[in-house]
């Protein structure tokens, strides 16, 4: 029993759990808008394009947020120009566009200083994480946070019906531009936790799972929230007896639930569905 | 004399490419008035909605709506627009009632949080397209029927001046079918204006004040329904561009109403 509570003994651990829980409900309540807006790639586009970002504000003493936030806009900036201006279709201009960020970032690692931790950046290092990054890491969360409060209903009603939307006077253009916003802004809180790589799995698997279990949208993000808080603070509590590897506990742990739901949702789960079925087939036949 | 409901003048519009999907169409629609908008599929109707709603901007002409450009309509409200095919994605977590509510959404304080008057509005739209039993259903476990009637319940609820309908009749029951005439026509005698495409040439006398015939791209002619429809004018419409074409190539509807 002692082993088991000996992790919360420590402030490094109480400072990641508290964390890494924040960071897993502000991504888990985008996720909910990204997973179904379609933009899980963007996701993954614009975690990987902030490496340079991360990289450059090292260089010149910056908070690491902004350089990420601001390498997070160009990549977002440079999908939109680039298929706005060519014949390519959008998913592949986002995987050219992440995929050159990115390695510009490998190359600026290797050639810059030993003092980077590669590691860190790519797969967070919540367990050490410093209190000034852990101030910029609230600080980002919390923006990001409020904008979707406020902006929640129009951001739904973008993301469920752009005409719509348009019709009756919104400004759908600056939706398009807040959402993308706000994930870049959301990802960089979620850096020191699960790292570049991993934070695209922050980003839909809550709300993946959330779809999983519910037809209302509002239910949706509660139980989005719910299993990404859980899964942040189990993970990150596991990962105090591997010695490591925060993030990707983390992840498994929402993958897990994701395969719960996947079997055992009340109506959209594989046994409910397969059950339906059956009931429906066997009406039919007697009917 | 006041603005009309709408004024579309000479305008033309394309998407991309060098080929006009409208070709200086004219069209005017007074308030109070509904106005159905028939011709041959690929005609032009449905682009001739998305160019009034300004989705496609015009390369020449201009369109206003109460003497206002489109745009500035749209933020105040005044326009409500149903498109042919809802362009959704029919699993997404809303319930019915959740969509009836984003048609007053526009008018909603900062948060969009719907006040008492809104949840009225929205439960007297739903009641008057008989929807209030499916209010609660997820969009999806609605039939076609159901489903046209759930996005004509949103557009009621936005209490809307100028509506735009586009072929609100396609792929109903007879019963939805008449429940939606009976619907205009209250809507035009309120003095809201109405425009709604169809194919069901047999129905226009009927419900609609106007007609405007469209084809090739452009509006043929537009006028009171009894002025309007008439064999020769159908003969341009649907026999293609000739006036002295071939009558057997008129659909067959389209003879009955003469």
């Amino acid at each position: 029993m002692d082993a088991l509570l000996a992790p919360l003994g420590y402030d490094f651990m109480l400072r990641a759990l508290l964390v890494s829980s924040l960071v897993g409900a502000v991504c888990a309540v985008l996720s909910c808008f990204i997973t179904l807006k379609g933009w899980s790639l963007m996701g993954d586009a614009v975690s990987h394009a902030v490496l340079p970002g991360v990289v450059l504000a090292y260089l010149l003493n910056l908070p690491f947020v902004i350089g990420a936030f601001v390498f997070g806009l160009i990549s977002v900036s440079a999908i939109g120009f680039i298929q706005s201006r060519s014949r390519v279709k959008e998913d592949t201009v986002i995987g050219v566009v992440f995929t050159a960020l990115f390695s510009l970032g490998l190359v600026m690692i290797s050639r810059v200083s030993s003092d980077v931790h590669l590691s860190h950046i790519l797969f967070g290092d919540v367990l050490g994480i410093s209190q000034n990054e852990l101030w910029q890491t609230v600080v980002a969360g919390a923006v990001a946070l409020g904008a979707i409060l406020i902006l929640r209903r129009d951001l739904l009603l973008y993301v469920f019906d752009a005409t719509h939307a348009r019709s009756i006077g919104l400004n759908t253009g600056f939706l398009y531009a807040a959402l993308l916003v706000i994930l870049a802004l959301t990802i960089v809180s979620a850096l020191q936790t699960v790292g570049v790589i991993l934070v695209v799995a922050m980003l839909i698997t809550p709300g993946a799972t959330a779809y999983l279990l519910t037809d209302r949208f509002s239910r949706m993000m509660w139980l989005a929230v719910a299993t990404g808080v859980l899964s942040s603070l189990l993970g990150t509590y596991v990962s105090y007896f591997l010695d490591g590897a925060t993030g990707a506990c983390i992840v498994l742990t929402q993958s897990v639930l994701f395969g719960l739901a996947f079997l055992f949702a009340p109506k959209h789960g594989q046994l409910a569905r397969r059950r339906q079925q059956r009931l429906e087939r066997e009406a039919e036949l007697q009917g | 004399m006041s603005a009309p409901a709408l004024d579309v003048q000479g305008v033309s519009v394309a998407y991309g490419g060098g080929r006009l999907a409208l070709r200086n169409a004219t069209l005017a629609l007074q308030p109070g008035r509904i106005c159905g908008l028939v011709g041959m599929n690929g005609a032009g109707k449905s682009t001739l909605f998305k160019t009034i709603m300004g989705f496609l901007p015009p390369l020449r002409g201009q369109v206003q709506v109460f003497g206002e450009p489109v745009r500035q309509a749209q933020k105040a409200g005044v326009i409500a627009y149903v498109p042919q095919a809802e362009d959704v994605d029919w699993d997404f977590p809303v319930s019915v009632r959740d969509v009836v509510t984003m048609g007053r959404q526009g008018r909603m304080g900062l948060l969009r949080r719907p006040s008492a008057a809104d949840r009225d509005a929205v439960q007297a739209a739903l009641a008057r397209v008989s929807m209030t039993d499916f209010a609660e259903r997820q969009i999806g476990e609605l039939s076609g029927g159901q489903r046209k009637r759930a996005f004509l319940a949103r557009a009621l609820a936005q209490d809307a001046r100028l509506l735009l309908l586009d072929e609100p009749f396609g792929g109903v029951d007879v019963g939805t079918s008449e429940a939606i005439t009976g619907l205009l026509s209250d809507l035009a005698d309120s003095g809201r204006s109405v425009l709604v495409s169809t194919h069901d040439l047999g129905t226009l006398e009927t419900f609609c004040d106007d007609v405007a015939l469209i084809a090739d791209r452009t509006v043929l002619t537009v006028g009171p329904t009894a002025q309007t429809l008439t064999a020769g004018n159908l003969a341009r419409a649907f026999g293609g561009r000739s006036p002295l074409h071939d009558p057997a190539r008129i659909p067959e509807r389209a003879l009955e109403v003469r």
